[in-house]
């Protein structure tokens, strides 16, 4: 086995999805490679030897400083291509979805989407991946070669490895077509505090808090817990919260270890960003919330009363 | 300008999904209805013919059972001209790849200046297929577009990543994946839903969008989730002190 793990980067960093993939790559055997792209990546590249890549190849090239899917096409097709690596995989995010995807097509290789795992099954791979709302689990494998795999975020941790990795340059070869698309305006992060993305510890909000101000409960309890603040769908749209802290399908993936969510009824679209956490502990009036259903501790009760009590007794069990 | 809308029809939520144990596939026998996602791309298809003051074309492409020509007709009786269904049965269990080379054959023949898609599939949760279908047409892409402006041959979209709104632009032709965050998709009117029925409803064979492929990607087995361990509910009592009796049991107050 020969594996190629697209190490996907922001603001100086390489993601922790992607360090995840890195990781379980490793884990398979065989040899594992990884890639990173963009314009002054070489030492990002030479950093995530520790994550278990024997050889990482960076991509530093003008044309790639922005994060825009189909320049990356062009180089991982050229790297699978003379280095004849056998899997590509990649952790699920907007960037790596689309370079997946044309990549798929470029190579003629076949492309297994929201993985949760991907184990050795009688000689061959096979992606486990969970279909329909969660209800079943789909066994997915490959008849090409090479097999393509798209993980959900945070599927797996980072394993830090301490290992050293051979850098070594990419050739940068651009399709005209893949330069049309521009950025001409580059995102901003609104973030502020910790990331829920890193965060062990996530309190979440949703439509069940009534209104935007009561959302200084969720905070509350957040910093009682040493924890970060997220939001749902319906309350980033309804301007409650902003869109950094939405967690679910269309916003970040989060997987702490524990996870508080207050007046969410969980639908599919949330649990999708938080399944992954360790603990979930959820809130909620209504006892036939969606959420009830795969929450390890579920509390049938009013969120006005019980957020700011429990506040209270975090803080008093952390003062002794 | 010419738009071509590309979208999907799925079984209808009042049906359900299932997935059929012996194919491993989607049970698609059931009504059928166009994916919510990609009513919001159809809807903006519209807002642009109509800022050109109603030129231009909006063509609805598909590819899907027969069972999907009914489902077909709302775009339609929204406001578009006309639609293009590629039914089949070489098409049965086609993955992203199959499917891509199909619309991607129809796109060829219509030589729309901007393709677009919805967010997601409401069915597969895939949520890449435009990438595939641009790659094949050699076209710029632009995916999760919040906004979007046509102007000077090219479009402009604001796109939702992981790490906020960026701006994207690219000339046309152009692949974009719009989501649900555009708009609010008109509901059809009487005279549109009557009117739907007249509109041209053309449909291809796989012979006509140059063959079906070999899908690349097969299902080998479905099993029940794995199980998260016990749940607890907590319905009377003190909330409060039950939950952080079971965070000191799970050792999480630190």
């Amino acid at each position: 086995m020969k594996t190629l793990v697209f190490l996907e980067h922001h603001d100086g960093a390489i993601t922790k999805p992607s360090l995840g993939v890195l990781a379980k790559a490793a884990s398979l055997g065989g040899d594992t490679a990884a890639v990173v792209a963009g314009s002054g990546v070489r030492g990002l590249a030479g950093w995530a030897g520790a994550f278990g890549a024997a050889t990482v190849f960076a991509a530093d090239d003008d044309r790639l400083a922005a994060p825009l899917p189909q320049p990356r096409v062009d180089v991982l097709a050229g790297l699978v291509r003379d280095e004849s690596f056998d899997t590509v995989l990649f952790a699920q995010s907007v960037l790596a979805s689309d370079i997946a995807a044309a990549l798929a097509v470029r190579l003629d290789a076949g492309l297994n989407w929201d993985l949760a795992d991907l184990v050795e099954q009688d000689g061959a791979l096979v992606g486990k991946r969970p279909a329909l709302a969660d209800s079943v689990w789909v066994d997915v494998g490959w008849s090409s070669s090479p097999r393509l795999g798209v993980f959900r975020a945070g599927a797996f941790d980072p394993v830090e490895t301490g290992g050293a990795a051979q850098v070594r340059d990419a050739a940068v070869e651009i399709e005209p077509h893949s330069l049309l698309a521009e950025l001409i305006e580059p995102a901003v992060d609104e973030s502020s505090g910790p990331s829920i993305e890193d965060a062990d510890v996530v309190v979440a909000g949703g439509r069940g808090l009534g209104a935007a101000e009561k959302f200084a409960l969720v905070e509350d309890l957040a910093e009682a817990l040493g924890g970060a603040v997220a939001a749902t769908r319906a309350v980033v749209d309804a301007g409650w919260y902003p869109y950094s802290a939405q967690v679910g399908q269309t916003g970040k993936t989060v997987s702490p270890k524990l996870y508080v969510a207050v007046g969410i009824s969980g639908a599919i679209q949330h649990k999708v960003g938080m399944q992954g956490s360790g603990v979930i502990v959820a809130i909620n009036k209504d006892p036939h919330a969606p959420i009830f259903d795969y929450a390890d501790l579920g509390v049938v009760g009013d969120l006005h009363e019980i957020v700011p009590k429990l506040a209270g007794l975090v803080r008093q069990r952390k003062a002794t | 300008m010419k738009i071509a809308v590309c979208v999907k029809a799925v079984p209808d939520a009042a049906t359900g999904k299932r997935i059929d144990p012996a194919s491993g596939r989607l049970d698609r026998s059931g009504d059928l209805a166009v994916s919510e996602f990609d009513l919001h791309p159809v809807e903006a298809a519209l807002r642009l013919r109509e800022e050109a003051a109603g030129e231009g074309e909006v063509v609805v492409v598909s590819l899907g059972p027969e069972g999907a020509a009914d489902a077909l007709r709302k775009p339609l009786a929204m406001g578009a001209d006309r639609s293009v269904r590629i039914t089949d049965d070489a098409f049965a269990g086609a993955d992203v790849g199959v499917t891509a080379r199909a619309l991607a054959g129809a796109l060829e023949r219509e030589q729309a200046d901007l393709v677009l898609f919805g967010q997601q599939s409401a069915d597969g949760d895939g949520a890449c297929l435009w990438a595939a279908v641009a790659e094949l047409l050699r076209l710029p892409a632009i995916s999760q577009v919040s906004e979007l402006t046509v102007a000077a041959g090219a479009v402009t979209g604001r796109r939702q990543t992981e790490f906020g709104y960026e701006r994207i632009r690219a000339p046309l032709p152009a692949v974009l994946a719009v989501s649900d965050a555009i708009n609010e998709p008109r509901y059809p009117s009487l005279p549109g839903i009557m009117a739907a029925k007249r509109k041209p409803q053309e449909v291809l064979t796989a012979a006509d969008v140059g063959g079906a492929g070999e899908s690349r990607t097969a299902v080998l087995a479905l099993a029940p989730p794995p199980s998260r361990g016990e749940r607890r509910l907590v319905e009377d009592g003190d909330g409060a002190a039950s939950i952080l009796a079971f965070l000191e049991e799970k050792r999480l107050l630190r």
